[in-house]
């Protein structure tokens, strides 16, 4: 069966999974877009510590800025917004995801469908990971003056969750952010309507974790970071809860199994991945401004990536968490708890070390990101301590996420051209083969 | 027993200030065998704790523009602030290895991160990140709050091989509170007669008081605000500035000395927070922890790394700051790269705009040398001042 299929005007080649995604996502920029004709609400809120089944029990639509801003760094509109918002008195410092929402905004708020994004009428501030996001919805909240709802995961430190912890945020959610919620929504809360969509959310997480753990196989029948960015969106964004997430991961699922039975590799951009030859685990984010142009990098150097953190940001399925809808708004704080980004440094290296021996990588590549104190503050400690304790070779290169003045193409293909020469030497000085 | 003149306190200030070996902190912990010494960094501890475990808490602000960072930069891109490499270089450095315990405060991802270095780096050494609640509700965050000071409490006391009672606490408490009034009283004096109590002199006097014991900086406090009311300074024709931004790494001593050259008098400042993050006395009856939890909630600064959760009351400390010291304007200093200064700089200038407060802004690191930029800018901006209030 052919699995492929060509998007004739850009010549991009996408899996069918691919096409099935940007049709659910188109779906929800258009709901988003129609949102105030149709009577819908609209919440805005973050990728880590999303509660998307929560709000989904107020009928309120999700409306992502960090997605936003990854749309406008793909589309190439972000570097225009950050200059923007710079201008009107944003820090060059500080993160761009902030700067391109906020240039965004001034320019219209017009979303990747051309149409313009709703005024929300509800700001979820899940300060879950990441400093940033505090700030960033103050300086939401200063313009849209909207009813904010602050929910404060707190951070593992310790490498465990402790009943404190729980605690404290259940006792939020039933305090503050579940009344708030009834209140902007005007819809009753309904615990069993939580269950349901936990225990969908539940349901496509399995098949998740499925296909992100496929890539144990050689030759890996997917990338785990540049198309696990495809595979997350999904789940981390509008969908989970959903039966469309439920159908999504299934057929992606079915995808992968076709590809594992027919021996295939990932597909990219350009087609059928060739002969895999360095198999990578990659921690930190991508860069969104030139984003194929640095998938193209390591595709072309017969380079996948098996395993990556990015891709849990939004949640460490792989772990074994799931969301239990006999204990609702528990689990709701134990996967804000557990995302990525709330891990600690000790905690995120035995990750890497882990997945560089479960996935048998070659090493580790970290793509650090000018923008993001909460992943790059730390990397290069993260580096040594990775590289010591598997004795696979790491990298280091610097980009940003949406502010493409911080890619330089030549000097990160430089850098990875070294790296991969270094593997090799490393793979014929240790005289075997690719596997741990 | 005659009171020393404000140049030989400031004189002993400046030694402790300089001393990257902390020289004090070490002879403190040798007088006495068992004694131990607790490292915090900014923003805020309750230090109460530390010291009702009959330990030394000592604050960590980096290395300043003396130390040379040799190992420190080997550890951090170049788009991350300095404090965090100039603290590892005084980890790597051995110049922290009396220090049994680290306090990493939530103030922003680099600290909250370099909590998990330092537990890689150094694993024979207590370190922990120290949460405190954003949501400011007694019966959710307060609870939050006392049970992670009540395991910060049991951590403590294993370490003392001892017990902290409720009356430890409220002792401590007591020389706390004292300690806060006196700072409250030095910042009243200077917002009254800045000259008396020039900005640079107050830094030195107040950081001491991160190095020293409690009860003995109490008393270096009651000596500078004897000396310095009493001492007759020359009045210069300075405009009064607050100076907000630099809650985290610290500026070069030479930058807050060039403002006041350059004509500005700072008449309130975000320094060192810790020594006054508590704005009323922590009441002594009742529980202890409560009671800190209690003024943690509803009598603590507000600062960028906080949550304010009232937009009507953003940015307004700083108008009431202006209002309350007779300030003509704001100068915001923010260390390179700091997330918690820079974010929220726009929505507190906003703030401003609408008060009627007019402002300057400039980025340091701790180790700018540099200074003719800071001092031209902030030159100029007294100037305007002056003219616009003259108008
Ligand atoms: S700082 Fe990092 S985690 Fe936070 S919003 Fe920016 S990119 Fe995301
Ligand atoms: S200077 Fe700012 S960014 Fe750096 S550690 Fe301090 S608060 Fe964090």
């Amino acid at each position: 069966m052919n699995t492929t299929a060509k998007a004739s005007k850009a010549e991009v080649i996408k899996d069918a999974s691919m096409l099935k995604q940007k049709e659910m996502m188109a779906k929800h920029y258009e709901r988003l877009a129609n949102a105030e004709a149709n009577g819908e609400k609209v919440v805005s809120t973050f990728v880590p510590g999303n509660l998307n089944e929560l709000l989904m029990c107020f009928d309120l639509v999700n409306n992502l800025p960090e997605v936003n801003a990854i749309q406008s760094g793909l589309r190439r509109q972000s570097g225009a917004y950050v200059m923007e918002a710079e201008k009107s008195g944003h820090s060059e410092d500080v993160c761009t995801y902030v700067k391109s929402d906020i240039g965004m905004m001034a320019k219209g708020n017009i979303g990747p469908n051309g149409k313009k994004l709703p005024n929300p009428d509800v700001l979820m501030l899940s300060y879950t990971g990441c400093f940033t996001f505090m700030k960033w919805f103050e300086l939401l909240r200063e313009q849209y003056k909207c009813e904010t709802i602050f929910l404060q995961t707190p951070y593992m430190a310790d490498g465990r969750i402790t009943p404190n912890m729980i605690q404290y945020m259940v006792k939020q959610f039933k305090e503050d952010v579940i009344p708030k919620l009834e209140a902007v929504s005007g819809v009753k809360f309904d615990i069993d309507r939580l269950r349901e969509y936990l225990r969908k959310s539940a349901q496509a997480e399995e098949d998740l974790v499925y296909i992100l753990q496929s890539s144990k196989r050689r030759p890996s029948p997917i990338d785990a970071y540049f198309g696990g960015i495809y595979y997350i969106g999904p789940i981390f964004g509008a969908f989970r809860g959903t039966d469309d997430a439920i159908d999504y991961y299934r057929f992606l699922r079915q995808e992968v199994d076709q590809r594992i039975a027919a021996g295939l590799g990932p597909v990219t951009p350009d087609g059928q991945m060739g002969e895999e030859k360095y198999r990578l685990v990659v921690e930190g984010p991508p860069n969104y401004t030139n984003f194929r142009q640095f998938w193209k990098m390591f595709y072309e150097e017969g380079a996948v990536v098996v395993a990556s953190s990015y891709t849990k940001v939004g949640g460490t399925y792989d772990f074994g968490f799931r969301h239990d809808p006999d204990r609702p708004l528990e689990s709701l704080a134990e996967y804000c708890l557990g995302v990525y980004t709330n891990r600690s440094l000790p905690m995120r290296i035995e990750m890497l070390v882990n997945y560089i021996n479960e996935y048998e990588a070659d090493g580790l590549l970290i793509n650090s990101i000018k923008s993001c104190n909460s992943f790059s503050a730390g990397q290069l400690l993260i580096m040594r301590e990775v590289e010591k304790r598997t004795g696979k070779p790491a990298a280091f290169i610097e980009t940003d996420l949406v502010d493409p003045r911080y890619f330089s193409a030549a000097n990160v293909k430089n850098r990875l051209e070294s790296y991969f020469q270094m593997v090799e030497q490393k793979r014929g000085g240790a005289g075997k083969g690719v596997a741990a | 027993m005659s009171t020393p003149q404000t140049s030989e306190i400031v004189a002993r200030c400046q030694a402790l200030y300089e001393d990257l070996n902390f020289t004090a902190a070490r002879e403190w912990k040798e007088a006495e065998p068992g004694r131990k010494v607790i490292g915090f960094m900014p923003i805020y501890i309750p230090r109460e704790i530390i010291h009702a475990a009959g330990m030394l808490p000592l604050g960590i602000l980096g290395g300043g523009d003396q130390l040379e960072v040799i190992h420190g930069d080997a550890y951090y891109q170049s788009y991350i602030c300095r404090i965090p490499r100039s603290t590892i270089e005084l980890g790597v450095s051995g110049r922290l290895d009396f220090v049994d315990g680290m306090l990493f405060p939530s103030i922003c991802d680099v600290i909250r991160n370099l909590s998990g270095m330092w537990k890689v780096m150094f694993p024979g050494v207590y370190s922990k990140y120290f949460d405190v609640p954003q949501n400011y509700e007694d019966e959710v965050g307060g609870r939050f709050y006392v049970n992670e000071m009540a395991e910060f409490r049991r951590d403590l006391e294993e370490m003392a091989g001892r017990k902290i009672t409720d009356d430890d606490l409220r002792r401590s408490i007591g020389l706390y509170n004292r300690n806060r009034r006196l700072i409250r009283e030095l910042y009243a004096l200077r917002a009254r007669t800045p000259w008396k109590a020039p900005a640079a002199e107050v830094y030195l006097v107040v950081r001491a008081g991160l190095v020293l014991p409690v009860e003995e900086h109490s008393a270096l406090l009651e000596q500078y605000i004897a000396a310095a009311e009493a001492e007759d300074r020359p009045i210069r024709d300075n405009c009064r500035i607050v100076l907000t931004g630099m809650f985290c790494e610290q500026p070069p001593l030479n930058l807050i000395k060039s403002l006041e050259l350059a004509g500005c008098y700072i008449v309130d400042d975000d320094l060192l927070l810790v020594t006054r993050w508590l704005i009323d006395d922590v009441p002594l009856d009742g529980d202890p922890l409560h009671n800190l939890s209690q003024a943690f909630l509803h009598q603590s600064e507000s600062t960028a790394a906080k949550y304010e959760p009232d937009q009507e009351e953003k940015g307004k400390f700083l108008v009431r700051a202006v209002k309350r010291t007779g300030a003509e304007g704001v100068i915001f200093a923010a260390p390179s790269f700091c997330d918690p200064a820079l974010l929220d700089r726009p929505m507190l200038q906003n703030v401003l705009t609408r008060a009627n407060i007019p402002f300057i802004a400039f980025k340091y690191a701790e180790n700018s040398g540099q200074m003719q930029p800071i001092r031209e800018q902030a030159g100029t901006f007294a100037d305007s001042i002056k003219l616009w209030s003259a108008a």
